[in-house]
């Protein structure tokens, strides 16, 4: 996910310390936000095997990954999600699942747990029955509150996942409430990033800058209020902050991600880059791919940045931003991220606000994720 | 907010869905935990690897002095420091 790693800026000494396993794309729900690619569906047929998966996973525990997520897609939608948390956990993992809740089942979630899962991160996007389903394109809440509760009675740490938009920004006050009446240890509001699906909708589902301040007013009254018994995440909203986030602590850093196909990617989001030589562990040894590969090494560091960052106090601290987002906005990835007020293209996340704030009579609809939705077959590479 | 230093007849343990160990790859004990990884350096391991819920704050303090006679005032300082960080940040429980 492209977000910081709650403020730990993190040296890896050059491993992948964070792993995130795509493990398919293929995810009951139909959320407008969703940050697969648009072809999601062209992925099913190409999925990396059990086996493939298990490779994957020993190669990566060789060149120093530590933390695991299992994500997606929905995870639950691969019937050997067991087998590979149990093959993880036996190299020395710390196992997490990103998940819906949608097919988490007590028997599911009871095999997960004799696996070795350690941690869950269940997504709810509202407080409220009708909302949640109408935001997720399916009949969800009640299989979410059900999820919740399993994971609570077996003893899973939990990580609520609600993701932030103008829909929903306003029940950030009665979620943290209903988290705080579960036991839930760590809640992360995370205002959406704007790729792929989210992209698309993006004036649609961007709040407005006092939406914004408001839930921070009210996320820091609750943090007052639960102290340690709750941690609150809340991820940074960079367009309306003027500064970039330190994506993934930089690319090729510390995280490294595997789409269901088997390519590598510095981040989630790395494809929608025209132009970088993406390899698959079918084709390549993932250590070179970490290591060696022209993908990895293009944006690494800092040597490669360009003006105003190169020359910039907080280099260090921003790595630029995010390369998806500068090339979707400025249709240059080496360019400095938008997000920054010191982009010479920074006018272009400001009137992405302007515009959300100016009353629009006629909206479009949302495009729902979903097989068919839309055309990619005249998309350039 | 619980900042108070913890007793010496304290019996500090890891919290729950906290994971102690070695890494080779690091070289140094880490703690990993949801959302988070931490690498320790060797005296804050040697303080947490005794962490066990079992043993006391004076214990743990006594049992390192012993391991480094030359050093008595600085460990006992050094090791109630980091105990009392520990718990602020959460990975400690005293039991």
């Amino acid at each position: 996910m492209p977000k910081e790693t709650h403020g730990l800026s993190l040296d890896g000494q050059g491993k992948p310390l964070w792993l995130s396993l795509e493990l398919t794309y293929r995810c009951p729900l139909k959320c407008t936000w969703c940050n697969n690619p648009l072809d999601f569906e062209d992925y099913a047929a190409k999925e990396l095997s059990t086996e493939e998966w298990k490779q994957v996973l020993r190669d990566a525990r060789a060149i120093g990954a530590l933390q695991l997520g299992f994500t997606g897609g929905e995870p639950l939608q691969r019937a050997d999600l067991e087998e590979l948390v149990a093959h993880a956990d036996g190299l020395g993992f710390y196992t997490n699942l990103i998940t819906s809740g949608i097919g988490l089942s007590e028997e599911r979630l009871l095999a997960l747990k004799a696996a070795g899962l350690k941690q869950i991160q269940l997504s709810l996007q509202s407080t409220r029955p009708g909302l949640t389903d109408a935001l997720v394109g399916a009949r969800a809440h009640a299989h979410k509150l059900e999820a919740a509760r399993l994971i609570k009675a077996h003893g899973f740490p939990m990580v609520l996942n609600m993701p932030v938009f103008r829909h929903n920004i306003e029940l950030i006050g009665e979620m943290i409430e209903w988290a705080a009446g579960l036991g839930v240890e760590y809640i992360e509001f995370a205002n959406i990033q704007y790729y792929n699906w989210a992209l698309m909708n993006r004036d649609e589902l961007m709040p407005t800058l006092e939406q914004v301040r408001e839930a921070e007013r009210v996320v820091n009254e609750w943090r007052a209020k639960l102290g340690k018994a709750m941690t609150i995440y809340f991820v940074i909203p960079d367009y309306y902050e003027g500064r970039p986030k330190a994506c993934m602590n930089g690319w090729g850093a510390i995280h490294l991600t595997i789409a269901p196909d088997g390519v590598a990617m510095p981040c989630q989001e790395a494809r929608v880059i025209p132009g970088l030589a993406f390899e698959s562990v079918r084709d390549r040894p993932l250590g070179w791919i970490w290591h060696e590969s022209p993908l990895f090494r293009k944006y690494r560091g800092l040597d490669w940045l360009p003006e105003p960052c190169g020359s910039c106090a907080e280099k260090e601290k921003d790595f630029g931003g995010c390369r998806c987002q500068a090339f979707l906005l400025t249709g240059d990835a080496a360019n400095t991220d938008p997000a920054c007020s010191r982009s010479p293209h920074h006018h272009l996340v400001q009137q992405a606000v302007a515009g959300v704030a100016a009353p629009l009579r006629f909206r479009k609809p949302l495009v729902k994720r979903a097989a068919g939705a839309v055309s990619t077959a005249f998309m350039e590479d | 907010m619980d900042a108070l230093p913890l007793p010496a007849d304290a019996r500090p343990r890891l919290s729950p869905h906290y994971v102690f160990r070695w890494e080779e790859s690091q070289s140094a004990f880490i703690l990993l935990y949801p959302e988070g990884l931490i690498k320790l350096n060797a005296s804050a391991g040697a303080v947490l690897a005794r962490c066990d819920g079992a043993r006391t704050l004076a214990t743990i303090i006594a049992e390192l002095q012993a391991s480094f006679p030359a050093q008595g005032a600085e460990i006992a300082d050094g090791v109630r420091a980091f105990v009392d960080l520990a718990c602020d940040k959460g990975w400690l429980r005293a039991a």
